[in-house]
């Protein structure tokens, strides 16, 4: 992944509760074989409406959405994630985000920040006309009204997205660790080891 | 000195760590990995780019289910018919391409033994008690109904599985779902979790893995556990499980996959030893009262919004919070519902039996019981049933129950995902109503501008001959509808 540190700019103060994969990228874009392009069909039942907080000059582009709680709920597709980036998302601001969503969007690097809803509905009145900052290594969140807001990362986490590790080559580097568990599993519950395919 | 009592979660998650890291996440090994054609194209070509091979492709096994039309496969001759759409194609191509390269087991499109992932894990015996199941895909919960620890991943994570057969996890916080009791006549598994995700609601058990205790789960066939645990997802609940008995091991007794011999001597006595101590502690436990579930029904576009089939359709201000209100207003406008309409007068023109929530031979019996003998009406456009698997589809017909869905107006179709998440031909057309036996009723998930209304297989027959959303009961007061009964072939 690439490394992420500081991230400054417009937020688009969408605030919709319960954002569920299927709102930001439907089922007939997944049926593509890369990860680009998604942005197109980012949020398309949302665009489809004239007016809407996705199409407004000053959000195009913005590398920050707020949204309400529960952001990214239903399917596993990282889809969503490369959607986001393909916006140019790097960062997705919410009370809170479903569990397999927030891993997606982490393996991306686009921080899910996660703050209370009082400091949401904050940064969704600042972010209306003014950029928002968010500072990984600080664990930080800006206005330029002195509005300051902490909020939590797991550190492996926070590590990973400041280094911009690659964890599989992480794990690959622990293949003894791997192999010594598979021994002992061949030896222990054999029948996990060793899944033969028997006719009936 | 005795150790810690701990839950069912707890004694997967100790039996395959591989590491444990000083923060607590620990690198833990994945028994099973199931993979479809959608999500896993993006892994394999970054495997490839990165030189990097599937470290266990034994235990690895791939099955295309999601775009695939339903409509017939192969061709008077026996060759394969072309998908038409070429996305979808070229999605199928590379997964027929990726299996071999990688050396990773492969079930075709045409195969007796293809069908949705869900169904083909447990069919085929592959998904076992006590083993760590992951798919790129967040139904993968199903998996729990035989006690296994099975959860939804990403591509990378897919990706990651691949070349490690690890998952780099924190874990979960715990949450026991407590009924006790019997199910009421016509209620079924599926009206049972919907019923728990309307308690809950769809963030109920984020960061959490649900445990189903209770008489209600212990005396439920296989079927409907993996129907319960399938839809523990949409209460934010990563994995769902329940307790291996019994009724497990005669399930998976003789499958292709499953153990033999003395390895199936020593499976049992490890699976035996598989459920919660006593005196271990959950972070959360909510209790349910069996008698309170009657045949459920979703009004909005939210798997939470759920109403007895005796209800009305409810008023936005009947919410405490006032997010909620605004989201059921775009709810109901969406869905062109008013509030107070009684449900059991929303005409519906679609009705979806399938997914992989409710598609195995259970579901197809329950639907069946209730269209013997009958049509659908007039008012009903496409009615169709999707089989979970070629297997499924197998039984029923030996069954005679395709010849009883036909009978009553429906088309007998081939397995996949379909009309579930719209991916293939399976579409719900703009504005008109679906009574569906899937998972998900989110805006446009059945097709742009379709409405979903959630039910089980039986409540979908009903509505079906009915021509609206109909408590089945009134149309079983002749017949019995078994309540969940034991194991199906």
């Amino acid at each position: 992944m690439e490394a992420v540190a500081t991230i400054e700019g417009r937020a688009i103060p969408y605030g919709a509760k319960n954002v569920d994969t299927d709102i930001i990228i439907p089922a007939h874009w997944l049926k593509t074989i890369t990860r680009e392009g998604l942005a197109q069909g980012a949020f398309e039942s949302v665009r489809a409406e004239p007016s809407n907080v996705f199409d407004q000059p000053e959000n195009l582009g913005a590398p920050i959405l707020i949204a309400g709680d529960n952001f990214g709920c239903g399917s596993s597709r990282e889809h969503a994630a490369w959607a986001l980036l393909d916006m140019g998302i790097r960062a997705v601001i919410a009370p809170s985000f479903s569990d397999i969503f927030s891993s997606n969007a982490f393996k991306n690097g686009i921080l899910a920040v996660e703050l209370p809803q009082e400091q949401v509905d904050r940064l969704m009145e600042v972010a209306r006309e003014h950029p928002i900052g968010i500072d990984l290594e600080s664990q930080m969140v800006t206005t330029p009204f002195q509005d300051r807001f902490a909020f939590a990362i797991d550190p492996f986490r926070k590590h990973c997205l400041l280094e911009g590790i690659d964890e599989i080559g992480m794990t690959l580097a622990r293949d003894a660790a791997i192999s010594t568990y598979e021994s002992s599993r061949a030896a222990s519950l054999p029948w996990l080891d060793n899944p033969r395919e028997n006719s009936l | 000195m005795a150790s810690k009592p701990r839950t069912l979660y707890e004694k997967i998650w100790d039996a395959h760590v591989v590491e444990r890291r000083d923060d607590g996440t620990c690198l833990i090994y994945i028994d099973r990995h199931l993979v479809h054609e959608v999500t896993s194209p993006q892994a394999f070509e970054a495997l490839r780019l990165a030189g990097r091979k599937v470290r266990r492709p034994d235990l690895t096994l791939a099955v295309p289910d999601h775009n695939l039309p339903t409509t017939p496969r192969l061709a008077a001759d026996g060759t394969r018919l072309p998908i038409a759409d070429p996305q979808s194609a070229a999605q199928l191509a590379a997964l027929e391409r990726n299996a071999p390269e990688f050396g990773v087991r492969y079930i075709d499109a045409s195969a007796a033994e293809q069908g949705i992932v869900h169904v083909v894990g447990p069919e085929q015996g592959f998904s076992l008690p006590g083993a760590t199941i992951v798919c790129g895909d967040s139904h993968t919960a199903a998996h729990g109904g035989i006690g296994a620890l099975a959860f939804g991943i990403g591509t990378s994570e897919v990706e990651h599985v691949l070349a490690t057969q690890t998952l780099l996890l924190a874990p979960s916080k715990t949450m026991e779902v407590r009924v006790e009791g019997t199910l009421g006549h016509g209620v079924t598994p599926k009206d049972l979790i919907l019923h728990i995700i309307g308690r809950i609601g769809t963030a109920g058990g984020t960061g959490h893995v649900i445990e189903y205790r209770g008489a209600v789960f212990e005396t439920m066939s296989v079927e409907g556990r993996l129907t319960v645990c399938n839809m523990s997802i949409e209460g934010g609940a990563r994995a769902g499980l329940i307790a291996p008995d019994e009724t497990v091991f005669a399930y998976l007794e003789g499958r292709p996959y499953a153990p033999k011999g003395e390895d199936w001597d020593r499976a049992l006595a490890w699976w035996r030893s598989l459920r919660t101590d006593e005196g271990a502690r959950f972070d959360r436990s909510v209790v349910i009262d069996s008698d309170a579930i009657e045949p459920t029904v979703s009004w909005g576009t939210s798997p939470e919004d759920v109403v007895a089939v005796g209800g009305n359709v409810p008023a936005p201000e009947s919410f405490a919070d006032p997010a909620k209100q605004e989201a059921a207003r775009k709810s109901l406008a969406y869905m062109g519902l008013d509030p107070g309409t009684p449900i059991s007068d929303i005409a519906i023109e679609n009705v979806f039996i399938g997914s992989c929530t409710n598609s195995r031979i259970e579901d197809l019996r329950a639907a069946a019981a209730v269209l013997e003998g009958r049509r659908k009406a007039d008012g009903v456009r496409w009615a169709i049933v999707v089989p979970g698997s070629g297997l499924v589809k197998r039984q029923a017909e030996a069954e005679g129950l395709d010849r009883i869905f036909t009978a009553a107006g429906f088309e007998w179709r081939e397995p996949g995902c379909s009309a579930c998440l719209a991916m293939n031909p399976d579409k719900v057309p703009p504005g008109e109503r679906c009574a569906s036996t899937s998972n998900r009723n989110f805006v446009g998930r059945q097709g742009p501008g379709a409405r979903t209304h959630l039910v089980s297989p039986a409540m979908a027959a009903a509505a079906a001959v009915t021509g609206r959303l109909t408590d089945v009961r009134e149309l079983l007061v002749e017949s019995t509808l078994a309540s969940p009964g034991p194991a199906a072939p």
